[in-house]
């Protein structure tokens, strides 16, 4: 039957095989350890000048680098091992500061040939390179509180300077700003203003009692998402500013879900730092100490953070670490530590407002840290997290003239401490505390042992399955084999060229894939062999034998492919790896032996008897 | 290698292996309840770190380092090499617990490197749990509906009550013997559904066609011809497969240990439910002739792909 197997099925086989080789082979390529050199700054790029000087630096350590590439951006020097890859990378960070990232990486060795049609090497998962996974929750109920106190902190100056009297503002438990003023004109007035300054954003509910006039805001419909919206994606930025500052190659920062970010960092090996740096919810605040005459629910009392004392601030934030352009460590003329501090036009022109009534008042620095504490129950024994706020005043200094957008701050414990604070206010605060929900480390080490143990039961179990289809199939099981070294070869190549993501787990999927691919040949060969039982000649046999077992291929495929997908879809994390090359291992298993299997074993015995070396 | 189909009279002892059926189910069931699977990390929440020390430690002293650094609930055990040691940290850790045991036993002067670290927060550890019960009815249903459009009502429950019973039996003997239950065990309790279909897809398969050509009204002889015929497919598949799952329980490591071998005893029972469980229920239901007259006309279409 020559002719149901026609050229072009001929075509397709031998098309896929070679785009099989094609894209597979970078996979034969092992990378190289290197370090990416990248520029900090964004204004100007790298120059050959820092990658001279960086290479200076090795030279003089006695660090051999293997190669180096620059182009535009950014410099990757390569090595020749681990070890000297991470003594290069602290060598190279010395010699070029802190405006450069410096950052270890693996540098693919794709020949150019190969990269120039678009092949690339399969990109490894966390568990087989090393490095951090972690899964951050987003506080979104402390996000809608912060704006509220924003909103009340800003409705309290505006009416304020339309000389609207007022008693009080505060924000109520439950998501409300309630106004008290003296009577209901003022409060039409005062809600006439409001409304035309926040158009939309809140519901408005008046009421009298205790012979004043209330009105309470409420988020319009609507707002309350879009605040926890906000909130969100403001994080993902920062942690992706403090991600670069960190300086990782490749990593990861992405939504997940309502209130989820996942942030993978492969290679870091520094994982308490990069924890405590991304994780940081440190920012500052600055207030004003409060005046002996001032009213008590405008003060608030702080404690300091160095000792037991404690003072009287105003409830009025004068600026935020948020309004921070830049944020530089250093040290003051008695070699304490002390970061310079500029803030953006609408920071220093509230600072510059606020300082400029107040020369001889004290200005208080705050340092706010949000945290968790497990606690449990007594009663029931179930462990709640309590979150929690850590705010103390690391200075309170008298203010000398009016302050601009330029100023600096002391008071800080030690060198880290100050550069560390620099580096968050630099990369941004985050607009809502995160809390650690989940985190996985890899060590190199073990990354590097179970791609060599994922590898190794890859070849074995290739090898017993081939061996296996010899002694059961004879001259058709080489056919198989054939088919299931090519199926193993499309799956590798299909997962590069969509650079599917590989991890141990779905490593486990290819082995299941390598014994269970060979069902759809098992089931073939039985049905010709019970065909030719039967009294079929051998052309008839093989093609009846095909054809009966196609249907039955087919059902017990999709069946596995449906739960394949439904792990995909549920699934995170090692489940979907799973999965994925699953999935993909039964589709490129059908191709192998519904059309590779049939082309081979029909071009060769269509015309005339199954000789007994073949089944 | 044999040439002639087998004709062993598998349907002799449906009686007896519907016993060992119905005890496993059951017993597995008992166990299920009253001891219940003993959830890994991903499931319970918690933390956990592997550390690799430069020489065979004593665990005793590392677990009374521990108590004496603040972790008076670790659990110290070996884990795979003698080299790697386990610690587990009760729920109420906060996330840093990872990195403070490992600067702890440095300070007390053990030589050790991180090999791996994990945390997971309660809350994720619940939400976890319930995508994956959530993962495994899904599963089944979607299967049941699959195998009902394709087949037939009776078939389908066939496969079905087969899935149940491969399920239940992999996670009696995960609770009997106490084998941590996580992430990737469950990963591999799905595809024991994916495996255990095929093959009762297979043994199906070929009771339909048998009713259909055989002269017969007997069911026993259909089912016990069908088995036959596909014993030597059940067989190569099933040896197959075991095949690659030993290569990867001796050599995957003890990241997929659990993994391998809940595998490997899914496709053991599997083999012998495709066997046995289907035909039982088949046989339990009155499987005949007319239950399937209904689908000529399909079978027809199928038989020219």
């Amino acid at each position: 039957m020559i002719q149901s197997f026609s050229l072009w099925k001929t075509i397709i086989v031998i098309v896929s095989l070679i785009l099989g080789t094609l894209y597979g082979l970078p996979n034969g390529f092992p990378d190289d350890p290197a370090v990416q050199i990248t520029s900090n700054r964004s204004t100007d790029l790298l120059s050959e000048l820092d990658v001279i000087r960086a290479e200076d630096a090795l030279k003089e350590a006695g660090i051999a680098a293997i190669a180096r590439d620059f182009e535009g951006s950014q410099a990757v020097i390569r090595f020749d091992s681990v070890e000297t890859q991470i003594k290069a990378k602290s060598v190279i960070q010395a010699a070029l500061g802190s405006d450069i990232i410096v950052a270890l990486n693996l540098a693919p060795t794709t020949p150019e040939w190969l990269q120039f049609i678009g092949a690339s090497p399969m990109k490894l998962g966390l568990d087989l390179r090393g490095g951090v996974h972690f899964l951050m929750e987003v506080d979104l109920e402390a996000a809608v509180t912060q704006r509220l106190d924003a909103y009340a902190s800003e409705i309290k100056q505006m009416l304020r300077q339309e000389r609207i009297r007022f008693r009080s503002v505060e924000v109520r438990p439950g998501g409300a700003i309630e106004i008290r003023f003296l009577n209901a004109e003022t409060r039409a007035q005062g809600v006439e203003r409001i409304r035309t300054a926040y158009s939309g954003a809140f519901a408005y509910r008046e009421a009298d009692r205790d012979s004043a006039a209330f009105v309470s805001l409420l988020l319009a419909e609507g707002q309350q998402a879009n605040i926890e919206d906000y909130a969100v994606s403001q994080n993902l930025t920062t942690l992706r500013n403090r991600v670069n500052e960190l300086g990782v190659s490749e990593p990861l920062v992405q939504r997940q879900g309502r209130n989820r970010i996942v942030v993978e960092l492969p290679g870091v090996q520094d994982t308490a730092t990069a924890k405590r740096v991304l994780g940081a919810t440190a920012n500052l605040e600055f207030r004003l100490e409060a005046l002996p005459d001032t009213p008590v629910r405008e003060t608030q009392q702080f404690k300091f953070r160095a000792n037991d004392r404690v003072a009287q601030l105003e409830r009025d934030i004068i600026t935020t670490g948020n309004s921070v352009s830049d944020a530089r460590s250093s040290f003051d003329e008695n070699g304490m530590p002390q970061v310079n501090i500029n803030l953006d036009a609408s920071g220093g022109r509230r600072m510059a407002d606020v300082t400029k009534t107040s020369v001889g008042r004290r200005m208080a620095v705050i340092f706010i840290e949000s945290r968790t504490r497990n606690e449990i129950d007594g009663q029931t024994g179930e462990i709640a997290q309590i979150r929690y706020k850590e705010q103390g005043i690391i200075s309170l200094a008298t203010i000398q003239a009016v302050l601009g957008n330029q100023f600096r701050i002391t008071g800080l414990d030690n060198a880290r401490e100050s550069s560390e604070l620099a580096l968050l206010l630099r990369a941004g605060a985050l607009a809502a505390p995160i809390y650690f929900v989940e985190e996985r480390t890899i060590g190199p080490s073990l990354g590097a042992e179970n791609i060599e143990r994922g590898l190794n039961s890859v070849i074995i179990g290739f090898v017993l399955v081939m061996c296996f289809m010899i002694a059961f199939y004879k001259g058709l099981g080489v056919i198989a084999n054939f088919a299931l070294a090519l199926n193993l070869l499309l799956l590798v190549a299909f997962m590069s060229l969509v650079q599917a993501v590989l991890t141990l787990p779905g490593i486990a999927g290819i082995v299941l894939t390598v014994g269970m691919a060979v069902d759809a040949n098992v089931l073939i060969f039985s049905r010709i062999r019970e065909e030719r039982m039967r009294g079929l000649a051998d052309p008839q046999a093989i093609r009846v034998g095909f054809e009966r077992a196609f249907v039955t291929i087919l059902d017990s495929n999709i069946t596995t492919l449906l739960v394949a997908i439904i792990l995909a879809g549920i699934g995170s994390g090692p489940v979907k790896g799973f999965a994925i090359t699953l999935a993909i291992g039964i589709c490129t298993s059908l191709f192998t032996t519904t059309l590779v299997t049939r082309l081979t074993v029909e071009s060769l015995f269509s015309h005339r008897h199954l000789p007994t070396w073949a089944l | 290698m044999r040439m002639k189909t087998p004709s062993i009279n598998f349907m002799a002892a449906r009686k007896i292996a519907g016993w060992i059926s119905s005890g496993a189910v059951i017993g597995s069931a008992a166990l299920l309840a009253l001891i219940g699977l003993s959830f890994g990390l991903d499931f319970t929440g918690g933390s956990l770190v592997e550390l690799e020390f430069a020489t065979e430690p004593v665990l005793e002293t590392v677990r009374e380092t521990l108590v004496i650094a603040g972790f008076p609930d670790a659990v110290v055990q070996a884990f795979g090499a003698p080299t790697d040691v386990l610690i587990r940290l009760a729920q109420d850790d906060a996330p840093k617990a990872g990195d403070d045991v490992f600067a702890a036993l440095q300070a007390a002067g053990f030589e050790v490197e991180l090999l791996r670290s994990e945390f997971v927060g309660s809350a994720v550890g619940e939400e976890l749990r319930e995508q994956g019960g959530l993962g495994l009815l899904l599963a089944l249903g979607i299967v049941m509906l699959y195998v009902a459009f394709r087949f037939q009502f009776k078939f389908s429950v066939g496969a079905v009550v087969a899935l149940i019973h491969d399920v239940l039996i992999v996670l009696g003997i995960f609770a009997l013997f106490g084998l941590d239950f996580d992430l990737t065990v469950l990963a591999a309790v799905l595809a024991v559904i994916g495996y255990s279909l095929n093959d009762s897809i297979v043994v199906s398969d070929r009771i339909r066609e048998n009713f259909r050509i055989m002269r017969t009204n007997d069911p026993l002889k259909v089912m016990n011809d069908s088995i036959n015929q596909t014993l030597s497919r059940t067989l190569a598949t099933s040896m197959t497969t075991l095949l690659v799952l030993l290569a990867l329980l001796s050599l995957g490591g003890e990241l997929i240990h659990n993994f391998a071998l809940a595998l490997t005893i899914g496709v053991a029972v599997g083999t012998y439910s495709s066997i046995y469980v289907v035909t039982g229920v088949l046989l339990m239901m009155n499987i005949s002739r007319d239950d399937l007259l209904v689908l000529e006309k399909e079978e027809e279409i199928h038989d020219r792909p």
